[in-house]
């Protein structure tokens, strides 16, 4: 324990002379960072409209209230857009996302050696590209329109999924699957009997779980042209009509609101 | 013999002979139905109102393929200089962000743990949160991008915000959760409330709040590449160009390179995190 001695009166410190000096060290490093990183920012800025942002927010605020109640009307078929992109995305993602993460897994792959490490780059690819990059791309190849934002929704969806139900696959109980062997089951009879049972209530929950993240995601697809609600707010940014965002950006919290609180009922009652 | 036994033996000597079923994931019978059937239905009813234009997705396909062949021959070298500006860019946005978005964060989940700070507090501290989850980033993005201006202040801002909910969440629950023995013996030796803080209750949630910023800058890297979308700063603005000029040697190298950066900090989290536990 680090003691300081002074004047024969022993105190207890945190930490020795050393430690506390390389702590220090860290600090100044941290520090000196952020303060380039800082300095970076407030080059590429201009201030004097930020200087002027409190009137502009002010502007803003007093356009777009009230909300202009009556457009509702018109946000019917992007809502049900929104909730097909989202729900049809989860789906497309589950089908492609359960076999890579069997052959993710350590216990399952087929091969650790070449298998293991295709199945973890298509993992980290999927889900490290957002998907509004995803539907950026399928926009450009596959044209404007919901099923770009279907297949965009999809693809990011396959990554997230797939790893936390591969994590989900490593930490079944063995015996389990050694019971199922022992009977003289097949490979994909251990797989069905022994393994799928395990995970299944692991599986329901990330189901509804990225489900709910995908209404959230997909609400703003619309912005690059992927279709759903997000296409009215962009429509109604382009010609300034702050009542008409206003209203919808209070539709989208609604949405996201009721997803959380469908997805968190869901889990409550899986598990 | 009792009677439940008596109740096992008959059902167990109707299932005898027959061959052992798998049992049902959802145990009610009605309710399985009803799932089955809705779901069915709602397939049908999605599918019927998605337009989808096949001969646009035939055509498109071709472009689909030079994409994926622009993944094995990527070009960093024609716009380097613009994807080098707009990879700084989201670093040094990330960088700031996660910092603000974590020193902010703190107190905000302090406050926000039931078992530290009194009911008003926890109740202003539990809408913030709220407000920060409930808010997309690039909804953020738009509305700071028309208030401040384009550039990386705006993406800076937004990733600061959207930090706060996502780390102040956890975070307070986790002090929710820690163990109040140890707390309450430095509270004994007549420690002040910040002694109390810095002694009785960080120490337990270091970990978790090492982890979590960690994650969490991950994210916020992840989400600086989309900012340039809307205007706000990072390498966004590059790609999104690149795609419009349809250049996609040039956008499979930034993706190449968001996804390098991604896995680099995956794999330095997991080691850190391997570290403080």
């Amino acid at each position: 324990m680090p003691v300081q001695d002074r004047n024969g009166q022993k105190i207890w410190q945190r930490r020795s002379g050393r430690e506390s000096l390389m702590h220090w060290i860290m600090w100044l490093i941290g520090v000196a960072i952020f303060a380039y990183c800082w300095h970076q920012i407030s080059q590429a800025t201009t201030w004097f409209f930020v200087w002027d942002a409190p009137r502009i927010a002010n502007d803003i605020w007093t356009r777009a209230t009230p909300p202009k109640w009556e457009y509702i009307t018109q946000l019917g078929k992007p809502i049900w857009d929104t909730l097909n992109i989202a729900t049809l995305g989860t789906i497309i993602a589950l089908f492609l996302a359960v076999p890579v993460a069997f052959l993710a897994a350590r216990n399952t792959t087929p091969s650790a050696l070449f298998i293991r490490p295709i199945a973890l780059l298509i993992i980290v690819a999927t889900r490290s590209i957002n998907s509004l990059i995803w539907a950026l791309l399928l926009i450009a190849i596959i044209g404007p329109g919901v099923f770009a934002g279907v297949i965009a929704i999809a693809i990011r969806s396959i990554g997230f999924c797939a790893k936390l139900l591969y994590e989900a696959i490593e930490e079944i109980d063995e015996t389990q699957v050694e019971a199922i062997t022992a009977t003289g089951a097949s490979r994909w009879q251990v797989m069905a009997y022994g393994i799928v049972p395990q995970i299944m209530p692991a599986f329901a929950g990330i189901a509804v779980f990225r489900w709910d993240i995908n209404i959230r995601e997909s609400t703003v697809l619309g912005l690059v042209g992927a279709g759903g609600i997000g296409l009215q707010l962009s429509s109604s940014l382009n010609v300034l009509a702050w009542p008409q965002v206003s209203l919808i950006l209070l539709v989208i919290l609604a949405a996201v609101v009721i997803s959380e609180w469908v997805s968190a009922k869901v889990r409550g009652a899986i598990i | 013999m009792s009677a439940p036994d008596t109740a096992d033996t008959t059902e167990l000597s109707a299932l005898l002979g027959k061959p052992w079923r798998k049992p049902a994931f959802v145990q009610r019978t009605w309710l399985r139905w009803t799932l089955i059937l809705g779901f069915a239905a709602y397939l049908v009813a999605a599918y019927l109102t998605i337009e989808i234009n096949w001969s646009r997705v035939y055509e498109g396909l071709e472009r689909g393929k030079q994409f994926v062949l622009a993944f094995t021959n990527p070009d960093f070298v024609t716009r380097s200089g613009d994807i080098y500006a707009g990879m700084v860019e989201s670093i040094i946005m990330t960088v700031a962000a996660s910092v603000v978005g974590i020193a902010i964060s703190i107190p905000i989940a302090l406050g926000a743990a039931r078992n530290v700070a009194p009911l008003p507090v926890y109740l202003i501290c539990r809408s913030i949160i709220a407000v920060s989850r409930a808010l997309q980033e690039i909804i953020v993005a738009i509305l700071l991008v028309a208030i401040f201006g384009f550039g990386p202040l705006a993406g800076f801002l937004t990733l600061s915000f959207a930090t706060i909910g996502f780390l102040a969440k956890l975070l307070a629950e986790d002090i929710e959760s820690m163990d109040r023995v140890q707390a309450e013996a430095i509270r004994a030796s007549g420690a002040r409330w910040s002694q109390w803080i810095n002694y009785g209750v960080q120490p337990q949630v270091m970990p978790r709040l090492i982890g979590l910023s960690i994650y969490r800058i991950d994210i916020n890297f992840r989400e600086s590449a989309i900012l340039g979308l809307v205007g706000a700063g990072g390498i966004g603005a590059t790609l999104n160009t690149s795609f419009d000029r349809y250049e996609y040697d040039t956008a499979a190298a930034i993706l190449i390179l968001i996804i390098l950066v991604v896995m680099a900090l995956e794999y330095l989290s997991g080691i850190i995190r391997a570290r403080v536990q």
